[in-house]
């Protein structure tokens, strides 16, 4: 960086240039939390700071078995489809990075294909097949195709971890004595963390977020997840109006995307593989 | 410890590279071996072989006389200090030295004492926790011996290990090298590009050329005695002389005067199929200025005399570029070492000569001068294969052997 980047000035130019993109960002959520907490009668009075605080908004989303039943299947259906979509890439990815084999490159095409293709063309055919299939309406009805979509950025993501990792290492673990097995679990993988990490939170924020499937596949309860549940929400009445319950809900539904992220996080080190090798 | 014998091993990839050819090498048990030769030339793949990181394609591979070819490399015993130190970046140098005795399953006492052992000899224990991204060059470069050391293998292969240090590191970091192979006594095989390592480190060298070796032998006998101009030219720093000779009857016309044969080349060139056109070879300290040579020493050369470009004084001698008129040498060897250094033409470009005179001599730049060479230390080569011809029972006769 150049010394002119450290500059007073410089610096109050970020500085501002920060500030403006964490409110641009940041105005909307708390917006939605603000609203979380507010009565039905203060609802639209435009203050941003609540005048009267309250909790029903809360109340109401956790005393629905909608709401919770909905929250249950997102947890399960996001962690089960994150965990095999990052397990499978770690190891398809594995083997893009380092090997050759026949058909490397139908496979990664095949992948990009997926990641290109328009989801929204998919939904039809994917609701007759799984209603021939009796997926239709399960977890497994949303895990495969979440699976599917995800493999294809895991891939990616995974493989450029992999191919910084020094091929040497690899070797030199093989001339300590490790097997291909213990070279990669006490070599390999810990120096890949930060891409299973990484790769971890991005496919479960998409499985987290995914409407267009969830709202396709799912009929009921029994498998439908919270951004679907929240587009179902409805008043006590028809007259009530369940703004300030979906706002709750929609920062109920943040939380676990923060902890998740929060957690994983502190392991994205960058830089692990420093010192490896020279240069 | 182990001896390590290589049988007609070969290697060629999947894409039809022939990295190796049919290499033949007996590695005494303690002993220590150099591979040397250009890029590109097979060594690290002959190497990866040994180790087993690379399947053999064709011969066979014995440590202590066991056939090892489809072994694991971890199934060999070996250890291996790779170029670029390959250290584990998540562990500590105590970790990263800990590490193959863990795969050993040795139990904790026996690893904390081997660790801290061979920590001592590299001069490691104060950094034993740290993390190898906190160490300079020269420091991860004494970890990746020490994790090369702690477990006692049969035998340690290395593959330029100092060529990542810089030139002083690289000279302290040789004789750490040769110490602990000494002391410990284990089979090695050193693989590097460097003329002095390669002379200076090992029991014997393998010079290396397209897959192919060149020639096997201790370091002194590669240099005085080299099978062919390959070999020639490569040894050697400065590197060897080489000129453009035409064989007439009795002698050879070169630009350096006319020499004189002896009757055993003298023989072998009468023959039908025998070149008409030779290599000289001279190397550079086989010059002296004529006024210094005695009348006895006298006789065993020939003088010529040649304008003076540049004096470098060193102290101790004199290193004196010379430029005499005649043809280039010219042969698909000295092209490819001249590609090695990075040179467009090798020996000197096209008729310059490097030559060693004594510190005495009063060579000024830009005069005449006329210099001596010792016609019983020089080479002749023929350019089509490359082979020494002056060389008889694998020793160098020099032009005037009889
Ligand atoms: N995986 C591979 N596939 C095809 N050819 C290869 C492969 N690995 C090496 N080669 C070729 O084999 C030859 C020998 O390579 P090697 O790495 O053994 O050379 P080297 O003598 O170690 O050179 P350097 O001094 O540059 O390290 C080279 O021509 C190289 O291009
Ligand atoms: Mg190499």
């Amino acid at each position: 960086m150049a010394a002119s980047d450290t500059t007073v000035a410089a610096k109050w130019r970020w500085g501002l240039l920060d500030v403006v993109v964490v409110v641009f960002a940041l105005v909307p959520v708390l917006w939605i939390a603000s609203l979380s907490f507010k009565t039905t009668g203060t609802l639209t009075d435009g203050n941003f700071v609540p005048r009267e605080w309250t909790l029903d908004n809360y109340r109401t989303i956790f005393s629905t078995n909608q709401f919770v039943r909905a929250l249950g299947n997102s947890i399960g259906i996001a962690l089960i489809a994150t965990a095999v979509a990052v397990v499978l890439g770690t190891m398809a990815a594995y083997a893009v990075a380092r090997l050759d084999f026949p058909g490397k490159k139908a496979l990664v095409g095949v992948s990009l294909l997926i990641a290109m293709f328009p989801q929204v063309s998919l939904v039809s055919p994917l609701f007759e097949i799984e209603r021939s299939l009796g997926l239709f309406d399960t977890w497994p009805g949303l895990i495969l195709p979440y699976i599917t979509f995800s493999l294809p950025l895991a891939i990616y993501t995974l493989s450029a971890f992999f191919k910084q990792i020094p091929w040497d290492l690899e070797k030199a673990a093989k001339m300590d004595g490790a097997t291909s097995g213990q070279a990669f679990r006490r070599v390999i993988a810990p120096l890949a963390a930060p891409g299973v990490f990484t790769t971890a939170i991005l496919v479960f924020i998409f499985c987290w977020n995914d409407f267009l499937f969830a709202i396709s596949l799912t009929s009921t309860e029994r498998s439908r997840t919270v951004p679907v549940a929240l587009s179902f929400f409805t008043g006590e009445s028809q007259f009530e109006d369940p703004t300030g319950a979906i706002c709750a809900a929609a920062v109920v539904i943040t939380i676990p995307i923060i902890l998740f992220v929060l957690f994983f996080q502190r392991r994205i080190v960058s830089g692990l593989t420093s010192g490896a090798v020279k240069g | 410890m182990a001896d390590i014998v290589l049988d007609k091993v070969s290697k060629s990839f999947p894409d039809g590279t022939v990295a190796v050819r049919d290499v033949d090498l007996e590695i005494a048990d303690g002993e220590f071996v150099i591979l040397v030769g250009p890029s590109g030339c097979g060594k690290s793949t002959t190497l990866n072989m040994i180790a087993g990181l690379e399947d053999i394609s064709s011969g066979e591979l014995r440590i202590d006389g066991e056939r090892v070819n489809d072994r694991a490399p971890r199934d060999r015993d070996i250890a291996m200090v790779f170029q670029s130190y390959a250290l584990y970046p998540n562990m500590t140098v105590r970790e990263n030295m800990a590490f193959p005795l863990r795969l050993a399953k040795l139990d904790r006492a026996t690893i904390e004492q081997k660790v801290a052992e061979a920590a001592k000899v590299l001069e490691l224990t104060p950094l034993l926790d740290r993390k190898p991204a906190n160490l300079s060059g020269g420091q991860r470069q004494r970890v990746a011996m020490g994790r090369a050391i702690v477990r006692s293998p049969k035998a340690f292969l290395m593959d330029e290990p100092l060529s990542n240090l810089d030139a002083k590191l690289r000279v302290q970091m040789r004789t750490v090298v040769s110490r602990l192979q000494k002391q410990l006594g284990t089979t090695t095989v050193y693989v590097t590009h460097d003329q002095t390592e390669a002379m200076t480190l090992g029991d014997r060298v393998v010079i290396m050329r397209g897959g192919a070796v060149q020639q096997i032998g201790p370091p002194q006998e590669l240099y005085d005695h080299p099978a062919n101009l390959f070999v020639a030219g490569f040894i050697g720093s400065p590197s060897m002389n080489f000129l453009h000779a035409a064989v007439e009857e009795e002698r050879l016309r070169t630009a350096v005067g006319d020499v004189p044969l002896g009757d055993r080349l003298r023989r072998e060139l009468a023959a039908e199929d025998a070149p008409r056109e030779l290599i000289l070879g001279i190397r550079p300290e086989h010059f002296e200025d004529a006024g210094l040579v005695d009348e006895q020493t006298r006789g065993r050369g020939t003088e010529f005399e040649a304008p003076v470009e540049i004096v470098e004084s060193m102290g101790s001698d004199k290193y004196v570029y010379l430029t005499v008129s005649g043809e280039r040498a010219s042969a698909a060897e000295l092209e490819e070492l001249a590609a090695d250094v990075g040179a467009d033409g090798f020996g000197g470009g096209a008729a310059n000569l490097v030559t060693r005179l004594s510190a005495e001599s009063t060579v000024a730049e830009g005069e005449n001068r006329r210099l001596w060479f010792n016609l019983e230390k020089i080479h002749l080569f023929d350019p089509s294969n490359g082979r020494n011809l002056t060389l008889h029972e694998g020793r160098a006769a020099g032009a005037l052997a009889s």
